[in-house]
């Protein structure tokens, strides 16, 4: 039996959460009344601090989790009605930890759940060998060998070979890549972009790391304390927070981090300053530092920056327009 | 020494029949304390509830010193190979038991949930995952149990059950001390070979992928 979510999905939206609630038999509340909807093909960034249910209802996907009220659907199907072992073979599923077998060689690991589901060798090997080549690494180099004998990020990869294998429509990444080494992560977020434009599936990726989020979502997600705080595309959520919380976690202050950015001269942005101003606003020199622009603009009576250079006037930054640079140099560099 | 192949040679066949006794009793018992422990480990490995009172129970049985428990069983059972078995297997349990719940229960929870994520049945789990990563402590559980009940079944004499204490007892009984060598050598030899054999399939059993572990 094969559960077929394609056929049943509605034209753009796939998953929906509708009224979840999740109580542990400890008495936490880990979900209150969640209700969201993930459209089809994108990549959808839950975030939050850590205990504000963000994994918990990344599990409810594929029924690791179950709602304490509340329904969860996939296409048109209440997941509740379909059997949790065809339901996890039809979705993909990357987690922290990356969980590859170390009793089996790569190959088994990576075709597991098509041998679950009782593929043709042929098929198998096809498909296996066209997802390594995908997320570069050599098949007849890599397949035989065992996890233990790779690099961190070449098991992660592995990882998302082996929750493509099967070629579902959606997949499950629960922080992939928070245990890996910054060059490793880099890379793999590039990839994991990179790869949902070629093979448009529909990602619900978990995160607590909102350069991550920012990097590679579509739509983010923000939740705090079992709730949804605001759910928007990341230009959406960097202009117009809805609240403070949303405010201080996409947070403008959180640049001052990437040293490479805060150490730059305003006037390296220049192509992105607006060039309507009033004349009220703080004046600053174009060679001043980053960080120390966003400090001043941390300072609530600061609306804006004049940037200017000898007399001439550069144009007119705020916190977004800023950050809407920062996000946008980053993916050039 | 020359006495003891004399002794070697003149009581040969009650030797071999003690011998073969002996083997048959460490082995049925090896066989039936498998057949209990290894079930009943995985099943406590799953329901970690009962797991400390089922492993406390088959520990007090340890501690009971060996002959004290064939005593014990003897106003129970009776005497004879039913009452020696009972007590070789109650040895044979512990070992076995606890090693396979060990095995078990250490098994990365991220494996697990791996597993259960990508649509593993329960038994695909077990026979996929547990068993295979489990199976080198499994095997040294067995392999501590072998070396245990070959040593105790030397006392399988005192319930008149045979084996290779037959013939220490005879030989001590007759001040005949080749005759208690004859019965004695080829006990350690048998845990010596045993060990040995079973060591050497507990790293067999270790899977290729996991024996790169430093």
């Amino acid at each position: 039996m094969e559960v077929n979510i394609v056929e049943e999905r509605g034209p753009s939206e796939l998953i929906r959460f509708e009224n979840i609630r999740k109580v542990f038999p400890d008495g936490t509340e880990a979900l209150r009344d969640v209700s969201l909807t993930i459209p089809k093909e994108q990549l959808v960034v839950i975030i939050g601090p850590s205990g504000c249910g963000k994994t918990t209802l990344l599990k409810m996907i594929n029924r690791l989790e179950i709602p304490t009220t509340g329904e969860v659907f996939v296409g048109d199907k209440a997941i509740s009605t379909i059997d949790p072992v065809e339901l996890r073979k039809t979705i993909g599923y990357v987690i922290q930890r990356i969980g590859l077998f170390p009793h089996m060689t790569i190959e088994k690991n990576a075709a597991l759940v098509p041998n679950l589901k009782g593929w043709t060798k042929d098929k198998t090997t096809a498909r296996i060998h066209e997802l390594m080549i995908m997320v570069g690494l050599q098949p007849d180099q890599f397949l035989p060998k065992y996890p233990l004998e790779l690099s961190g990020g070449q098991q992660q990869r592995i990882g998302v070979v082996r929750a493509l294998a099967a070629n579902p429509d959606i997949i499950l990444m629960d922080e992939p890549f928070s245990a890996l080494d910054p060059i490793s992560r880099e890379q793999l977020q590039d990839e994991i972009k990179y790869l949902q434009e070629k093979i448009k599936k529909t990602i619900v990726f978990v995160t607590h790391d909102i350069d991550e989020a920012l990097k590679i979502a579509d739509m983010i997600v923000v939740m705090k304390d079992g709730r949804i705080e605001q759910v928007g595309t990341p230009t959406e959520l960097i202009e117009n927070p809805f609240n403070d919380f949303v405010k201080n976690f996409i947070g403008i202050e959180r640049i001052n981090r990437k040293k490479s950015i805060g150490k730059r001269e305003l006037q390296d942005f220049a192509s992105y300053f607006d060039r309507e101003w009033d004349s009220h606003y703080l004046e600053v020199e174009a060679s001043m530092f980053v960080e120390e622009a966003i400090s001043l603009l941390e300072n609530e009576s600061t609306k804006g920056l004049l940037v200017k250079r000898s007399n001439e006037v550069l144009g007119f930054v705020n916190q977004s327009i800023l950050l809407r640079a920062m996000l946008a140099k980053e993916e050039v560099v | 020494m020359s006495s003891f192949m004399e002794t070697l040679q003149s009581r040969s066949d009650l030797i071999q029949e003690a011998f073969i006794q002996h083997i048959y009793l460490s082995f049925i018992a090896l066989a039936i304390g498998i057949a209990i422990a290894l079930p009943l480990g995985i099943l406590v490995a799953r329901y970690r509830k009962v797991a400390e009172p089922v492993i406390g129970i088959t520990a007090i049985f340890q501690t009971i010193p060996s002959l004290a428990l064939f005593g014990f069983l003897v106003p129970l059972i009776g005497i004879g190979t039913k009452t020696a078995l009972i007590a070789l297997i109650i040895y044979a349990l512990l070992p076995i038991l606890r090693n396979t719940y060990t095995g078990i229960s250490n098994i990365d929870e991220s494996m697990i949930e791996a597993g259960r994520g990508m649509g593993m049945t329960r038994s695909q789990l077990l026979w996929q995952i547990e068993f295979p990563l489990a199976l080198p402590f499994i095997m040294a559980g067995i392999r501590t149990a072998t070396v245990l009940t070959v040593g105790i079944a030397t006392l399988a004499t005192f319930v008149g059950a045979g084996g290779l204490g037959d013939v220490i007892y005879r030989g001590l009984q007759s001040y005949n001390n080749s005759l208690v060598l004859a019965g004695a050598l080829p006990v350690a030899l048998l845990a010596i070979i045993f060990d040995f054999l079973l060591k050497w399939i507990e790293k067999r059993a270790t899977p290729k992928g996991m024996r790169m572990r430093g």
